[in-house]
């Protein structure tokens, strides 16, 4: 026993080091293996507070091309409104047709965005106290941004389409042949879409949209044009490279959209699962 | 020996908010941040208790890792580097440290860039490594951690050198 405490107490600095690097590393490997990164994450008070402040200094310097990028959206929408017509197959976001009141929209300012790590995350000002919850869409007047990941009071994260973890139901706009969209982790410019059927007619320039299969964006969001594609290894389907509507290195108004028959949706599959 | 305490606190924070605000946007040709933060775990006093210096470099590499969503790479980073300290020291000071008689603001600059060189190179290392997880993207490990390391070593010597008031 005596020799035992006497271990520890020589070798204190080494075990201390030991424990604080396995924790370190438990955190490391917990935010790699799951969807969630559970206990250190952007969306609290403290970092939320920090960022809110720089935040508001920083937005005076994009003030002009917001103003731009808003101007954009609103002529769309008044060319829209003044033509009528149903357009629910567009690329960019029309949340007029997606009516019979489905979608709920919430605006929020982006305080955090990262696009040079392996797994990308944004820290919005929204949060629970707005009735954002995880799983929402976001999105900006060009295309998607990712899906809401964790929610404190006043913020949450989003899981960039840029992450490896991240994985978004697209099809090709102008036929119903889908795929899942991932990311490579190399340029933010650039996200991949795989498993697309052999049987889609590919062209480079075609436009890729949010297939609707999940029930967390809607049907035909814009994601981006194709830029490359090639055959998989099996031969059977094309992979294919996606030049991205959005410059990710640059957001800074988004739009969290709430499918409200979200529950609805999720409890029937739920039952076919069993 | 308050003001040695006073001083590390305000190290300690203006380094995380400088760290947090500024360098993680910097994002020079896409990827290539500067972590300045470490400065804190370069300057901590030498003759405090080791235990104390372990726990606060880990807290400093947690708050990153917070403000920066990245699980504990930071953390587990800041952990290696505070514990190797005492051989970098060693390894780039000699006597100096030998006889526990080491002051940062009057020390050879070319030993002070040799101790951040090879305390940069190691805490980068371990930090892109753990960030990226994968062994084969050994290369994308090395080239980030050449490209950060120039940028973090040439900023924290500017800064150690800046901010030292009685340099010869």
């Amino acid at each position: 026993m005596q020799q035992i405490f006497n271990f520890v107490i020589r070798n204190k600095t080494f075990l201390l080091f030991l424990l604080l690097f396995s924790i370190a590393l438990a955190l490391t490997i917990q935010s790699h293996s799951y969807h969630r990164s559970k206990f250190i994450n952007s969306a609290n008070g403290l970092t939320g507070g920090v960022y809110g402040t720089f935040n508001s200094i920083d937005q005076y310097f994009d003030l002009k091309e917001e103003n731009a990028i808003l101007s954009d959206e609103n002529k769309r929408l008044r060319e829209q409104l003044l033509n009528s017509v149903n357009t629910s197959d567009s690329s960019y976001i029309d949340t007029t047709s997606y009516s019979q009141g489905k979608y709920r929209v919430i605006k929020a300012n982006v305080y955090k965005n990262s696009y040079s790590l392996t797994n990308n995350l944004l820290t919005l000002n929204r949060g629970e106290n707005d009735s954002v919850k995880q799983d929402f869409g976001v999105i900006t007047s060009k295309g998607i941004i990712g899906i809401i990941d964790n929610t404190s009071k006043k913020y949450a994260t989003v899981l960039s389409i840029l992450s490896k973890k991240s994985q978004i139901n697209a099809k090709l706009k102008s036929t119903n042949h889908i795929g899942s969209l991932i990311w490579n982790g190399e340029s933010p410019e650039f996200t991949q879409l795989i498993d697309v059927s052999n049987f889609a007619p590919v062209k480079i320039g075609d436009t890729i949209v949010t297939g609707g299969q999940s029930a967390i964006f809607p049907k035909g969001i814009g994601i981006g044009t194709i830029d490359s594609f090639e055959t998989d290894i099996s031969g059977d389907t094309y992979n294919i490279q996606v030049r991205l509507f959005n410059d990710m290195t640059n957001v800074g108004t988004v739009y969290i959209i709430e499918n409200l028959d979200k529950t609805e949706i999720k409890a029937l599959e739920d039952s076919i699962d069993e | 020996m308050n003001s040695v305490i006073g001083a590390n606190i305000v190290r300690f924070i203006a380094l995380l908010l400088v760290q947090v605000v500024i360098c993680n946007n910097i994002n020079f040709l896409g990827y290539i941040n500067p972590y300045i933060y470490i400065i804190f775990i370069f300057l901590f006093p030498i003759r405090e208790n080791r235990l104390i210096f372990l726990l606060v470099s880990f807290l400093l590499g947690m708050m990153v890792d917070m403000f920066s969503d990245s699980g504990g790479v930071h953390a587990a980073a800041a952990v290696c580097l505070a514990y190797s300290r005492p051989v970098l020291l060693k390894t780039s000071f000699g006597m100096l440290y030998e006889h526990q008689t080491i002051k940062f603001s009057n020390t050879e600059v070319g030993s002070l860039i040799t101790y951040i060189t090879l305390g940069t190179v190691l805490h980068h290392f371990i930090l892109f490594s753990l960030e990226i997880f994968n062994i084969s993207n050994i290369l994308l490990i090395l080239k980030k951690t050449l490209f950060s390391s120039i940028f973090t070593i040439l900023l924290s010597v500017l800064i150690i050198i800046l901010f030292s008031r009685t340099r010869k």
